[in-house]
């Protein structure tokens, strides 16, 4: 009983695999409704990782429209990658895995990763493309510090497609010892499931918080998708909201849903960069967070159904938002958030809810080089 | 697989192990196929490159992506075979990922392998629940739970793929301590013929592997000496029919 999105998801692994996601599944299914586990969880994200995160009015960012921000950059870390990672921890510990590894393409996922391990005293490796260590070199100093193996992975583009490969070779390897802990929608079954209510919390949080603010739903909600996982967390509460449209925002150069096709990739059927043979294409993005070419298999459904509308921003449109948000606002927001900050500005709507999914520290080395 | 070759499997099975050569589909693979055949390989299988392979170690991913690199796409890949099946009666079987068979239709990459000459196909990261109505050999390994060992037995075609390690593809010093265990709870659910892959790249796997299966199938091994030309892969089949033929 492996959840699938339509024609999209499954599990697409070597055999070897399949007892491990059997296992994860069957844990997942029972942890989800167990009282025990809420929480712990629970507790965890209150006093270690600062939740609730708060929504921001930002009026001279848009003086046009009445915009608030989810302030997932002021969570411990510094992103919404923590949610997954302490909720993944939790089930991890519950498994009885004590060595975890992990991809990362920013560092933020790597970073939270680190954290949890170093929180609960677990085993910590993470593979991270070479080419992105080198755009996010304090991250990987970060990873170092809270006691983390970062192993570079040197072929193909050097970024976070070859490591989530590599991570999936090295779990492939130790499965018996060892807990995948994906950073984001995607993967096989029942990933995309699992990290999607890990991130729901974000859109919870966000829907309570504007009806308090405003006694109204906004008109649109918008976030950045890499793999997708901010965007299905601040989605997922308002999808039966039908009046509140769903803008989903890829980087133009990596774009799987605005320009993919269907294909199979990490485990699991999507829309991804592809060419008609499925060969996985490189994905091109000033923000290693979103250079990925593939998306969770539920934006997928998502786009289909038309629930969701998918657009794209420009490395351009998001280093314009960028400096607009810090020099406005007095917020440094990661280069990911940018892209969705960028198609808010010009969105066609009075009311809007943008996730800002994490804060610019990172990036910083990236934009002045500019 | 058709009549004729599985009483050949059957009459080769009374005198010997079976022998299982991987090789990349390059412009060059149906001379090297021949030339493993002439050595003694029974069965070649046909790796149709994809750019992110997850099963396949470092010497099995490089040889994709020079094949790639080399323009070998599926419906290349698909006359390359073609070409193999001109000059050889052996089993050909393309090995591949479903990314490949999704793109090009399930169904029609079936039809076309089977018209291009396959006697059966193996998707790498195809569980044998999924697609069951695709007919092809199907893995097992270490961690497969005898229930799935029974699902694959049953759904498999012509012979059952042992995975020895848990691990990717890729030569190892020493035979899997794995694949006995393995190779003896596969015995208790089934009669097809048991082939083992994963880390066998030496005579003295060869050896040690035949007091346990059926067969053996060298990848990355044979990838490597076959990028060094016929006689090289000639040399390394022959150590291995030798190994098999006197375990």
């Amino acid at each position: 009983m492996t959840s699938t999105f339509g024609v999209y998801g499954g599990r697409y692994v070597p055999e070897t695999l399949i007892p491990a996601l059997d296992e994860l599944e069957g844990a997942w299914r029972s942890l989800a409704g167990d009282e025990s586990f809420r929480a712990e969880l629970g507790g965890l994200l209150a006093t270690y990782a600062g939740r609730p995160t708060p929504l921001t009015r930002v009026e001279r960012f848009s003086p046009d429209k009445r915009m608030y921000l989810k302030r997932e950059d002021l969570l411990h870390t510094g992103a919404h990658k923590l949610n997954n990672a302490l909720g993944q921890a939790v089930v991890a510990q519950r498994l009885g895995k004590r060595r975890i590894v992990a991809e990362t393409g920013a560092g933020q996922h790597g970073v939270a990763t680190a954290t949890v391990c170093a929180r609960f005293g677990l085993e910590c490796i993470v593979y991270m493309g070479s080419e992105d260590m080198r755009r996010q070199a304090p991250n990987v100093e970060r990873m170092k510090l809270l006691g983390a193996e970062v192993r570079p992975v040197e072929f193909g583009t050097r970024t976070l497609k070859e490591a989530t490969s590599e991570a999936i070779r090295d779990w492939i390897a130790n499965v018996e010892t060892t807990y995948y802990l994906i950073g984001s929608c995607v993967g096989p079954a029942p990933y995309p499931e699992m990290v999607r209510e890990l991130q729901r919390v974000i859109g919870s949080e966000a829907r309570a918080q504007i009806l308090a603010a405003e006694s109204r739903l906004p008109d649109a909600v918008v976030a950045c998708v890499g793999g997708g996982s901010n965007a299905i967390g601040m989605f997922f509460d308002f999808v039966p909201d039908a009046d509140v449209r769903l803008i989903g925002v890829e980087a133009a150069g990596a774009a799987s849903l605005g320009s993919g096709r269907a294909g199979v990739l990490h485990g699991a059927r999507s829309s991804l960069l592809a060419d008609e043979d499925g060969q996985i294409l490189d994905a091109h993005s000033i923000s290693a967070g979103l250079d990925y070419p593939g998306v969770g298999p539920e934006h997928a459904f998502l786009r289909d159904s038309g629930r969701a509308h998918y657009v794209t921003a420009t490395d351009d449109d998001a280093l314009a938002a960028f400096h607009r948000l810090c020099e406005t606002e007095g917020i440094v927001p990661a280069l990911e958030s940018s892209h969705a900050l960028a198609r808010a500005l010009d969105a066609d709507a009075e009311l809007v809810l943008v996730c800002l999914s994490g804060r610019g520290d990172k990036d910083l080395a990236e934009v002045l080089a500019r | 697989m058709t009549g004729e070759d599985a009483r050949d499997r059957v009459e080769r099975s009374n005198r010997a192990k079976t022998l299982v050569i991987y090789l990349m589909a390059m412009p060059e693979t149906p001379e090297l196929a021949r030339a493993a055949v002439e050595a003694g390989a029974d069965i070649i299988e046909f790796g149709f490159p994809f750019s992110d392979p997850l099963a396949d170690g470092p010497v099995i991913r490089r040889a994709g992506e020079r094949a790639l690199a080399a323009g070998m796409r599926t419906k290349r890949c698909l006359e390359c075979l073609a070409e193999t099946r001109a000059i050889l009666d052996r089993p050909l079987v393309p090995m591949t990922y479903s990314s490949l068979l999704d793109a090009y239709g399930w169904e029609r990459f079936e039809r076309d392998a089977h018209a291009a000459g396959a006697t059966s196909l193996i998707i790498t990261d195809l569980p044998s629940d999924v697609r069951p109505e695709l007919r092809r050999v199907q893995l097992v390994a270490p961690t497969s739970t005898d229930e799935r060992l029974q699902l694959a037995a049953g759904t498999t075609d012509g012979w059952l793929y042992l995975v020895t390690v848990t691990g990717i593809t890729g030569a190892r010093s020493e035979l899997a301590p794995t694949l006995a265990p393995l190779a003896e709870r596969a015995r208790a659910v089934t009669s097809v013929p048991l082939y083992a892959g994963f880390g066998i790249s030496k005579p003295e796997h060869a050896r040690a592997a035949a007091d346990v299966v059926d067969g053996i199938v060298v990848g990355s091994r044979a990838v490597e000496a076959a990028e060094r030309g016929t006689r090289e892969l000639s040399a390394l089949v022959t150590s291995l029919r030798n190994a098999l033929d006197d375990a």
